[in-house]
This record gives C-alpha cells, sequence and structure tokens, in this order.
C-alpha cells in the first residue's frame, strides 16, 4: 500500500513537471537565432584518424548530415539556400568511406545543381566524381555522370562526348553511351538531346535519380510550353492600353483555358511586357538555363 | 585440459549471470533494430546503414564486453578472497588463467553470435520488404554471407583486447587496467600512422623507435574488414588465414607473459 502510494507521488510529481515546462515554454519563447553551422572536423585525415576502426559507420553519419544540409537549406521557410558544408561533407564522407557510390553520384548532381537548387558549383562535381574514378576507375556511372555535369552544366559537349566516349569503354557500360557521344559531338547543345540524356537517367536504379530526372523533363516540357505561349501571346498582343492576361486570351478565344505546367501551376505572363514565365510557386521552380530551343517534344500546352 | 574446461564453463556461468553484459547485448540488440529507422535519413542507402551500423555494434559493444570481463577476471577473485581456495585446489597458475580466458572468449562468443543474428534478422527483413529490382542494385546481398568474414575478423581482435585485459589484470587494478586496455585499442588502431612515421620525422633514432613499436604494438586495423565486406568488395580467404593466424600467435605471446606474471604474484 505504502509502496503504491509512493508510486503515485511519483507520477503526480513527473506530470507537474511536465506542466511546468510546458508553461515555461509558453511563457519564455526559446532562443532561435540561428547558430553558426560548424564543421568541428574539417579534414579527412583528421576524420579518419577520430573515426579509428569506424570510418564506415562515420561516413554514414556524415552522408545523413549532407542529405540534412542540403535539403534544409533547399526547403528552408526564409529560403536561405546557403549549402556552405554541402561540398566538405561529401569531401569527408568519400575520404571515410571511399566506395561509398551514391556520395558522389548523388553529391555531383547537387553540387552542380544552379542556385538556388543547390551550390550551383559544377567544378566541386567533378572534383568530387574524379576522386571516385580515382578510387573505382572501371565504374561507368561516374565517368556518365561527369559527362553530364559538362554537357548540363557547364554547357560544354566537346568534353562531354569525351567523357561519354569514356563511359562507353568501361566493362559493363551501356551500348547507347557510344552512339550519345558521337551525336554529341556533332549536334552541341540542345533540348532534345538533353531530353534524351534525362530520359536515360530516369531509366537508373536510384530513386532518388529517378526523381531528379521526371523533375527536370518536366522542367524541359515546361520549357518547350514557354516557347509555344511565348509566340502566341506575341502573335496576338491585347489591345492598346489592355495588360496581357491569360483571361484576355481566353476571352479572345486564343486559348481555350488557364495554361499550366506540367505540375499543374498556371504558367505566368507579365502584364507590361507579355513574358511568359513559370511561377515562383511552381514546384518546377526555377527552370534550368536554356539558350536555344529546339524541336517541340510534341507535348502541347496544358490548359486548366 | 579438464582443469582448463572446468574453469572456463565456471566463469561462462559467472558472466551469464552478471547484468552488465546482457544490459550491454540488449543495447546493441536495440541499436541494431534501430538503424532500420535510421536508414529511412539516407536515400535510399537503408541496407548500407544497416551493416555498418551492426557491424559496428558488434564491434564496439563486443570491445565493451571484452574490457568489462576481461579487467575483473583476476581481480575479482583477488577483492572477495576467492583466489585462496582457488589456489589452493589442484589447479596450477597457469592452469587458471588459460581456463579464465578460455570462458571470457566463450562468453564473448555467444554475445557476438546474439548480435550477428540480430544484424542478419534486420537484414531479412529489409531484403523480404525491399522489390527485387531494388536489391539488384546492392553491392552486395543483404544477406551475404561474407559479413560473417567480417565478423570473425571482429571476433578474433576481440580475443586479443580480451587476452591484453587479462595481462593488465593479472598486475593491476580494474580501472587501470580498463584504461591501459582502451588506450592499447585505440594504438593499436593508428599502427599504420606509426610505420609512415619516418617519412615525417628527422631523427633517425626516433625513426627506429616508432618502426619497433609498430611491430610490438597490435595492429587491430588489419582486422578491419566491415568497408570491404559491405561494398560487396572481395576479401581472401588467404589474408582472413593469415590475419587470424596473427591474432593466435600475438594472443599465445600475451597469455604467456600474463602467465609469468600471475605465477610469480604474491597474493598475502
Amino acid at each position: 500500500m505504502r509502496r503504491l502510494i509512493v508510486l503515485v507521488v511519483a507520477v503526480v510529481t513527473f506530470a507537474a513537471a511536465i506542466g511546468l515546462q510546458i508553461t515555461r515554454d509558453r511563457r519564455y519563447a526559446s532562443d532561435v537565432r540561428e547558430t553558426e553551422r560548424l564543421l568541428y572536423i574539417r579534414t579527412a585525415r583528421n576524420a579518419q584518424r577520430a573515426a579509428l576502426a569506424f570510418q564506415a559507420v562515420a561516413a554514414d553519419i556524415y552522408w545523413i548530415r549532407a542529405i540534412q544540409h542540403y535539403g534544409g537549406d533547399r526547403l528552408s521557410p526564409e529560403r536561405q539556400h546557403r549549402y556552405e558544408l554541402l561540398a566538405p561533407l561529401l569531401d569527408l564522407t568519400t575520404a571515410l568511406d571511399p566506395y561509398f557510390t551514391i556520395a558522389y553520384r548523388f553529391g555531383s548532381i547537387f553540387l552542380s545543381e544552379p542556385y538556388p537548387g543547390g551550390p550551383g558549383d559544377p567544378e566541386a562535381a567533378i572534383a568530387l566524381l574524379k576522386k571516385g574514378i580515382g578510387v573505382q576507375p572501371t565504374k561507368w556511372q561516374f565517368y556518365h555522370d561527369l559527362a553530364f555535369v559538362y554537357y548540363w552544366h557547364k554547357r560544354d559537349p566537346v568534353t562531354a562526348s569525351e567523357w561519354f566516349r569514356k563511359a562507353s569503354e568501361q566493362p559493363r557500360a551501356p551500348n547507347w553511351l557510344g552512339p550519345v557521344a558521337a551525336n554529341m559531338l556533332i549536334e552541341g547543345g540542345d533540348r532534345a538531346k538533353a531530353r534524351f540524356l534525362w530520359g536515360q537517367i530516369l531509366t537508373s536504379e536510384e530513386p532518388w535519380l529517378q526523381k531528379s530526372a521526371i523533375r527536370t523533363l518536366q522542367q524541359l516540357d515546361a520549357l518547350d510550353a514557354i516557347d509555344q505561349l511565348q509566340e502566341i501571346v506575341q502573335k496576338v498582343p491585347p489591345a492598346a492600353g489592355t495588360p496581357y492576361s491569360w483571361e484576355g486570351l481566353v476571352q479572345r478565344r486564343v486559348l481555350r483555358g488557364i495554361p499550366v505546367d506540367p505540375a499543374g501551376t498556371p504558367f505566368e505572363v507579365n502584364a507590361q511586357t507579355g513574358e511568359v514565365t513559370i511561377a515562383n510557386a511552381s514546384p518546377l521552380y526555377p527552370l534550368p538555363r536554356y539558350a536555344r530551343p529546339s524541336a517541340v517534344s510534341g507535348q502541347g500546352v496544358r490548359e486548366r | 585440459m579438464r582443469a582448463i574446461s572446468w574453469i572456463a564453463i565456471s566463469v561462462f556461468r559467472e558472466s551469464v549471470r552478471d547484468r552488465v553484459p546482457y544490459n550491454l547485448v540488449i543495447f546493441a540488440v536495440l541499436l541494431i533494430a534501430s538503424s532500420f529507422l535510421i536508414g529511412q535519413l539516407t536515400a535510399g542507402q537503408d541496407v548500407k546503414i544497416i551493416k555498418d551500423l551492426g557491424l559496428a555494434a558488434t564491434a564496439l559493444f563486443g570491445l565493451f564486453i571484452a574490457i568489462f570481463i576481461g579487467i575483473g577476471l583476476v581481480s575479482k577473485e583477488v577483492e572477495r578472497r576467492s583466489i585462496y581456495p582457488l589456489l589452493a585446489k589442484p589447479i596450477s597458475r597457469p592452469q587458471l588463467v588459460a581456463g579464465k580466458y578460455a570462458g571470457l572468449v566463450l562468453t564473448l562468443a555467444v554475445n557476438v553470435a546474439v548480435m550477428t543474428v540480430a544484424v542478419y534478422a534486420v537484414l531479412a527483413y529489409m531484403t523480404w520488404s525491399v522489390p527485387p529490382e531494388i536489391r539488384g542494385v546492392w553491392d552486395a546481398p543483404g544477406l551475404d554471407p561474407a559479413m560473417l568474414k567480417a565478423v570473425f575478423l571482429i571476433f578474433v581482435e576481440l580475443m586479443l583486447i580480451t587476452a591484453i585485459a587479462l595481462f593488465f589484470s593479472t598486475f593491476s587494478t580494474p580501472l587501470l587496467s580498463a584504461a591501459f586496455t582502451l588506450a592499447l585499442y585505440i594504438v593499436g588502431h593508428f599502427n599504420k600512422e606509426l610505420r609512415n612515421l619516418d617519412q615525417v620525422v628527422q631523427s633517425k633514432t626516433v625513426a627506429r623507435i616508432t618502426e619497433a613499436l609498430y611491430h610490438v604494438v597490435p595492429d587491430l586495423s588489419a582486422f578491419d574488414v566491415k568497408t570491404q565486406v559491405v561494398h560487396g568488395l572481395p576479401v581472401s580467404w588467404g589474408y582472413l588465414a593469415l590475419t587470424s593466424a596473427y591474432g593466435a600467435l600475438y594472443i599465445a605471446a600475451i597469455l604467456l607473459v600474463s602467465i609469468v606474471i600471475f605465477s610469480r604474484r604474491d597474493f598475502k
């Protein structure tokens, strides 16, 4: 009986402590000032020494931290988008576990992603992939990813072609790499070719790469749609003194409905200039820079 | 041999009754099970995380068990004064040391086996719950038997650590024995740095000393093949045999020194 009373008193005391905690949290807001983000261990050598026999687990921890850092900055409500630790974290991850393939591949894609979607640092992506090739020189995926960075982000189809050719020479490389390398030399940067490359990545084994390919293919569709819409808007301007608007075009029966991007968000048209752009609120924002439109995918403009 | 096996079984029974190894093993199993949740944070690298964390937990908690039980093997008997009736029996001091060591190795084997089963259980669930096309891109199969090579070398390493803990316990207090054993564990993993120090230091004498230390200090990094097995890279049987033989010889040498120290010790 006495023990039961003591237990009840303990439970009540604990409940009171929780109540006090809730009251304190409501009355005194916690300090949400962001502290400087630090890497306590900065060099790969020191990380290897500190990890002793647990380098693989340490690599996993740094990998998780890299993903959280990238995702947190990309999705931050304040839109800070700094990514200052992404390259060092990936460097530490791959130093601790040199065979961590996804860290090289994932890391290169998101290091080269243009700002604000990423740090926009294709040189760091290239360095990371070359580090991977140094460890696993017959992994064709690394050569392929290098070619992709040169083609998509550095707009250098000649160097990209060379890396595609090297990729095609590696064991177990798919047979489409050789033709891609050859065509790239001839055609140069081309939206249709980019669509083909992303279509290849869509068939890859990693779910994260597949999602990235789906998004970029939708962005390419959006670019094609913008080209078509821009042509329409310029061909059929509104009456003098009237602003450009989708509603106006619908009223004039130029369009059947408000055009939407592949993610379902309506495109925007500048009321003064008539420039068609993707909405900031669209999941596909921002679109990649692409200088020259080419053959349209044939998808057409989607309307709501 | 009969006396050694009798002592070994007695040590094993005593270890099984001790709560600390139980708690360590339970904690290790929980950590291994939680690796399934941690794997969700890794962008498709679940199986790698489970293997890495599972093997690391086996090595780390095995280390704690080896040190905790190893340092008390002799000192507990002295503290409880049970060393006197024990030595009064027709058991030689070398038999006592060998029996104590064998019993501890048996305890370690059981604990490592439990943790290994836990890792494979989580991996079995992972393998079952993932579609075949995802399984096809893993570096190594989920239920990869090659992982047992890593587990085996971890066990040999733990046997070596246990021998070192036992060695220190023959002449030192439990706290100091634990500190020395842990220090030697850390130095053992930095062994390769000692070998390369001659490229950095100017003094030839220092270079010779570090080279000698490299050969004297146990080379524990050689027992670490966790990264290779997780990534499906081959670990040859020849390497396994050579490393195990190195471990066995080192253990034998340490046990012989422990026997000499223990034999000369006066317990009055």
